[in-house]
């Protein structure tokens, strides 16, 4: 290795001179490392997992009938404040997931400012190297997906959903309207894969991160990661789809 | 066999560099790599122009000096191995074999193949020791080690500080370094007294140095010459974490 003394002698590292910080300091001071932040992005992301599993079983419900979801909706509408911390909730992990990879990501960028003119990837996966560009598409989906079913601004023919005999709002056939859409189907399933190939790196990825892992584990987290993803690509799709094939029919007409 | 060679040739930090032809002829198969390059610099020489600037020492994938990213891969394509202990028969003859230095912020190049890697030397003065009393070798059973930690903590320890895992990493990041060189101290008694200190200063120092941060892409263990397992990282995540912690507990 090469002489080592000659570039040490400006560089000063705080911690190695006073670790023994304050609590407060402490703590901002792993929130800037590197391995800090990535510990954030992990907690973050796991959060938004347990998000993705329990809406998706919120979805399939549309498979037992427009009761089962309908029933279901105003259970969630009647949680009143407690749903608006919930989302508040959701709300912070999701800007902290996006805060905190974006200043990753910059970092990355600066580490290597001269590129290789040939770079070959040996292990590296499409998705571990793309989890960027696959998260900003997946947060556009996001957008569109609220304005589209949580806010209701995207499609006028919601307006005329009358309610459901239970006096409930009908949100089984707003479902059904919604994805009867090609282009709003279309635009959902590529958002899912998008979502999955997001998932497939990210969920044994954060076992990493949070130091869940070991040698015997990382095969098995990676196949299994990549297992859970495709699983939860093809529940939020069949949902489209099954519209898209008229198996499922909306429980009133317009 | 002969060969096609696309070479970074700078003359120093402040030119631009670039990617220049050479043709290495009547090769033998069982060269190694640098041996190759070695004949390519006596050819270079005997025409009157500068021979091609490489690092490199043992020759023999135990000391961690050559490194050369051959073809897009750190260290080539023989893995697990140094640029050293490639040889020339791995290629197809007339191929052409592009050659680039290690490259990220904290390696800042030197001339032509050459970078300074100097950063991880700092990691390591940061925190990669112990402050133990020097002297004479102490009676074999005084601190007793469990075989299977004994066989982690060598595992780790076989790391020869090359720079590889940086290079190769999409992100330049070096945690599988600095990984392993917390760690193999981490598994061992006599790295206990410091351990909670050594892993906050040795990340503090790699971040400090400017390399990038792990993605878990595991591109790094792909092409450690010593076969250091990504898993460390992991491990280094835990100690580093449960180690703010305890700053954290004021301890
Ligand atoms: S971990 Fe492997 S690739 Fe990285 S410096 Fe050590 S020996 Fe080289
Ligand atoms: S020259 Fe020593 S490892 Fe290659």
């Amino acid at each position: 290795m090469l002489d080592s003394t000659r570039s040490t002698s400006n560089l000063s590292y705080p911690a190695a001179e006073g670790w023994n910080l304050k609590p407060v300091t402490a703590f901002s001071s792993f929130c800037r490392s590197s391995i800090g932040k990535k510990f954030i992005v992990a907690a973050t992301g796991v959060v938004l997992i347990l998000f993705v599993v329990g809406h998706l079983l919120g979805n399939l419900q549309i498979f037992l009938g427009p009761d089962w979801v309908n029933g279901y909706a105003e259970h969630l509408r009647e949680l009143g404040p407690l749903l608006w911390v919930i989302r508040a909730f959701l709300l912070v992990n999701v800007l902290l997931h996006i805060y905190f990879t974006i200043s990753l990501a910059i970092e990355n960028r600066r580490a290597r400012p001269v590129s290789y003119k040939k770079k070959d990837y040996i292990k590296a996966t499409f998705a571990s190297r793309y989890m960027a560009m696959s998260g900003l598409i997946v947060l556009a989906f996001i957008l569109y997906h609220l304005a589209h079913f949580t806010v209701r601004v995207t499609d006028p023919r919601f307006l005329l959903l009358k309610a459901d005999p239970l006096n409930r709002y009908d949100v089984y056939s707003m479902m059904v309207y919604g994805f009867q859409n090609i282009f709003v189907s279309g635009f959902y399933i590529l958002g899912m894969f998008l979502l999955a190939l997001h998932l497939s790196h990210g969920t044994s990825s954060f076992f990493q991160s949070l130091g869940l892992n070991d040698k015997k584990l990382t095969p098995r987290l990676a196949t299994a990661g990549r297992v859970f993803a495709w699983l939860i690509f093809i529940g939020y799709t069949s949902i489209p789809v099954a519209v898209l094939l008229h198996l499922v029919k909306p429980a009133q007409q317009l | 066999m002969n060969f096609k060679l696309k070479v970074w040739r700078q003359k120093d930090p402040k030119t631009k560099g670039k990617l220049v032809a050479y043709e290495a002829t009547d090769v033998s198969p069982n060269m190694s790599f640098l041996e190759m390059l070695d004949v390519v610099n006596e050819r270079l020489v005997a025409r009157g122009e500068e021979p091609i600037a490489f690092d490199s020492d043992c020759r023999e994938g135990i000391c961690g000096t050559c490194s050369l990213t051959i073809n897009g891969e750190a260290h080539g394509p023989d893995h697990p191995g140094a640029a050293c202990e490639v040889y020339m028969r791995r290629f197809k003859d007339s191929a052409t074999i592009v050659v680039e230095p290690f490259r990220a912020k904290p390696f800042p190049l030197i001339k032509d193949l050459v970078v300074d890697r100097g950063a991880l030397d700092r990691i390591v003065q940061a925190g990669g020791f112990i402050s133990a009393r020097a002297g004479s070798a102490p009676e074999a059973n005084s601190t007793l080690v469990p075989k299977h930690e004994a066989d982690r903590a060598m595992e780790a320890a076989a790391c020869i500080g090359c720079g590889a895992c940086a290079a190769a990493c999409p992100n330049a990041s070096a945690m599988l370094f600095t990984a392993a060189k917390v760690s193999h101290l981490a598994f061992l008694p006599q790295g206990q007294p410091e351990r909670t200190s050594r892993v906050l200063k040795m990340v503090t120092a790699m971040d400090a140095e400017g390399f990038g941060n792990c993605t878990n892409t595991y591109e790094c263990e792909a092409v450690c010459p010593a076969q250091i397992s990504a898993s460390l990282i992991a491990k280094l995540n835990r100690e580093y974490a449960i180690a703010s912690l305890r700053r954290n507990a004021g301890e």
